[in-house]
């Protein structure tokens, strides 16, 4: 087990599976010669040439529809969004074709595809870059959605999904890119659909996922000077989402605070409040509470970003209101 | 009469750059001739056939007719083969009978039965075959550029010599996607060639009210790629200067625009009073008839006469009539069907 750079995992997830599988191949703006925007795809270029490694104009919409395509003729292509912030340029093509093609042609073909790259906020580049829209594409069927919180997963969910025979959007993080984590040697897959219990507890019952995990770690650390013990949950996939174990934790628990970056109307944590209102209604012993972004688009100041997305201080209000 | 060989350039009406010289398309023999001619007197009567069905209420949404664009659909596949992928908008009745589906699942797809091709889950726009490389049916104007580009860059990769003929309306000429794609196309020379079946009308305006430059071949001067005119009605032209482009595209690994001239002699869709154009103009255009035309330049040709033809024709309104029937006979799909096909 070895200590890597989650960015460096996504990088060892991509070669690895380029290496295996040969229809494999990496598309976006600025993959190749300048090793990727975020440096996922370093060394790449020199190992599988620029048949595989393509580098691409600005045009979200045309190669995110060309990975389609190619998907339908038998690839598995990887495409990756500079951020998914500009994924919403290839809004239609994601939604309306890679989505709903298997569907509206009755079966006769896959969509073997990841679309993957950066996400969320918090390094004041403004409200037109800062967006977590896992909950957004999630509410397609025929999508599914991953996001990976550490390297471990950084690199077991992209090999999973590139496997996998559907359209699958990875969504990654800006502020995880560089921070390491432990990976397990060798072939390495996390399985698409399972959620991963960071610690076990009995107090409450905490949900996040993707980069809120390692704020919510850190509240944590707060939260067992206080004596309270949280069980808490990286829900790794969020379509297909794995409510066997959310329920269990909660009817353990009986409480339970929601932690994550998307905004609180219509949001990841709104889906898991309220289906766990519905499963486990006999077993809550205080309403849910949701700490998510916050209602407004992302300012560009550090003094306001800061309160904008999930923070120590706000989830620590939030397990006190529950636990309370 | 022994019919003549076409000139490379015949039916071309513009091009932005010389039209490169693959020769002459080879000949197709009497039987192959005869097919694509049944085949276009079948879409014909197909679509005839669906304009009464929805008439009478069995057809819901959509239902874009192909009548008067024949020859397109005819001339293109007929100068390339059956493994070359294809893919195409809504108006894709025609693209999927010439490219497999038979007249009773093409039916049954639009009267939403279990038995329609692809399930009653897709319905008139989205006609799939991919057993003969029929990509679809695709209902968001322009949507489909980018995946045909998609096909074709699959085979470049996969080293197979195909080429992808990728159609649209000339309404999609400005969608943002197939402006992408065209620049994409010529970058990395993926052998695409994107038809643009120009029909003078979007939905109800026409392309001077719709294109900047009417002329839509022109799109391609800001790619560097050849873009052709050429005359759309003549099943024979067409085939010509397809096959000159496929050929092209197979060799050199490039695409190209080929806007041809066609006509509509139905509304856009169903409901459509057609306050936009005259009588008159509809009543001038079916004066050329692509179907009538290929008919008979085949009775010219001498290799068949008027009666054989006939009863070709009678055969096929009887196959017509026989997959309607079978089609409102089929069942409507099961209520589990709604959750099958999301996921592979
Ligand atoms: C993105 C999008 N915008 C609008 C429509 C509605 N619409 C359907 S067909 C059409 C006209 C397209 O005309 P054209 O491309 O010339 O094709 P034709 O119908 O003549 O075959 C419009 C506006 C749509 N389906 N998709
Ligand atoms: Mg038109």
């Amino acid at each position: 087990m070895a200590k890597i750079a989650y960015r460096d995992a996504v990088r060892d997830a991509m070669s690895e599976e380029m290496t295996r599988d040969s229809r494999v191949f990496l598309i976006g703006e600025e993959v190749a010669q300048y090793n990727g925007a975020y440096k996922c795809s370093k060394g790449l270029l020199d190992k599988f040439g620029p048949d595989r490694i393509i580098d691409s104009p600005i045009s979200e919409s045309g190669f995110a529809g060309l990975c389609i395509g190619a998907a339908m003729y038998g690839l598995r292509p990887i495409a990756e969004f500079m951020t998914f912030s500009f994924s919403f340029v290839a809004f239609d093509q994601i939604v309306n074709n890679a989505a709903q093609i298997r569907y509206m042609s009755g079966g006769q073909l896959k969509v073997p595809l990841v679309f993957r790259g950066n996400s969320g906020g918090g390094h004041q580049i403004g409200a037109t870059h800062s967006h977590a829209p896992e909950n957004i594409y999630a509410t397609f069927p025929g999508l599914k959605v991953v996001v990976p919180a550490f390297a471990a997963d950084a690199k077991g969910l992209l090999k999973s999904a590139i496997r996998d025979d559907n359209p699958i959007l990875v969504i990654e993080n800006e502020a995880l890119y560089g921070r390491e984590s432990e990976v397990p040697d060798g072939e390495y897959l996390t399985p698409i659909g399972k959620a991963n219990i960071l610690q076990e507890g009995t107090d409450l019952t905490i949900v996040t996922h993707g980069r809120s995990c390692w704020t919510v770690l850190e509240a944590n650390q707060e939260l067992h000077k206080m004596g309270i013990h949280a069980e808490i949950i990286d829900l790794r996939s969020i379509k297909p989402l794995d409510w066997p174990t959310v329920f269990a934790s909660v009817r353990k628990t009986h409480r339970l605070v929601c932690v994550d970056e998307t905004k609180p109307f219509c949001g990841v944590s709104s889906q898991v409040a309220a289906e766990v209102s519905r499963a486990c209604f006999d077993h809550l012993d205080a309403p849910v509470l949701r700490v998510t972004s916050v209602e407004a688009p992302m300012p560009f100041s550090s003094a306001l970003e800061d309160e904008c997305i999930p923070n120590v201080a706000r989830i620590i209000e939030a397990v006190k209101e529950v636990v309370a | 009469m022994k019919k003549k060989p076409l000139p490379t350039g015949a039916g071309v009406l513009a091009s932005t750059q010389p039209l490169p010289e693959y020769g002459t398309v080879p000949d197709l023999s009497r039987d192959q001739r005869l097919e694509w001619y049944r085949m276009m007197y079948l879409t014909r009567k197909f679509e005839e056939r669906s304009y009464q069905s929805y008439q009478t209420g069995l057809i819901g949404g959509f239902c874009h007719l192909y009548n008067g664009q024949e020859a397109v659909a005819a001339g293109t596949f007929a100068a390339i083969t059956d493994a070359d992928p294809v893919i195409t908008a809504y108006r894709d009745h025609a693209h999927g009978l010439m490219r497999g589906i038979r007249p009773g699942p093409a039916f049954a797809e639009l009267y939403g039965r279990a038995t329609g091709i692809v399930k009653g889950k897709g319905g008139s726009m989205h006609y799939f075959n991919v057993e003969k490389q029929m990509y679809g049916g695709h209902g968001i104007v322009g949507g489909q550029t980018a995946l045909g580009l998609g096909l074709a860059f699959a085979t470049k990769y996969l080293g197979e010599k195909k080429v992808c003929f990728c159609y649209m309306g000339d309404g999609a000429v400005n969608q943002g996607t197939f402006h992408e794609s065209l620049n994409l196309a010529q970058l990395m020379k993926i052998p695409v060639i994107y038809v643009i079946e120009n029909n003078m009308y979007s939905m109800g305006t026409s392309v001077d009210r719709h294109s900047a430059p009417v002329e839509l071949y022109k799109r391609a001067l800001g790619y560097d790629m050849l873009g052709v005119r050429a005359e759309g009605m003549d099943f024979d032209h067409v085939r010509q200067v397809s096959w000159t482009l496929a050929e092209r595209a197979r060799s050199e690994n490039l695409p190209a625009i080929l806007e041809l001239m066609t006509y509509r002699y139905r509304g856009h869709s169903m409901s459509d009073p057609q306050y936009y154009r005259s009588k008159e103009e509809v009543e001038e255009y079916r004066k050329h008839d692509p179907v009538e035309i290929l008919r008979s330049r085949i009775l010219s040709e001498a290799t068949v006469n008027e009666k054989d033809l006939e009863a070709l024709e009678e055969k096929v309104r009887k196959e017509v009539q026989e997959a309607h029937d079978w089609a409102l006979a089929s069942p409507f799909p099961a209520q589990s069907e709604i959750y099958t096909d999301i996921y592979a």
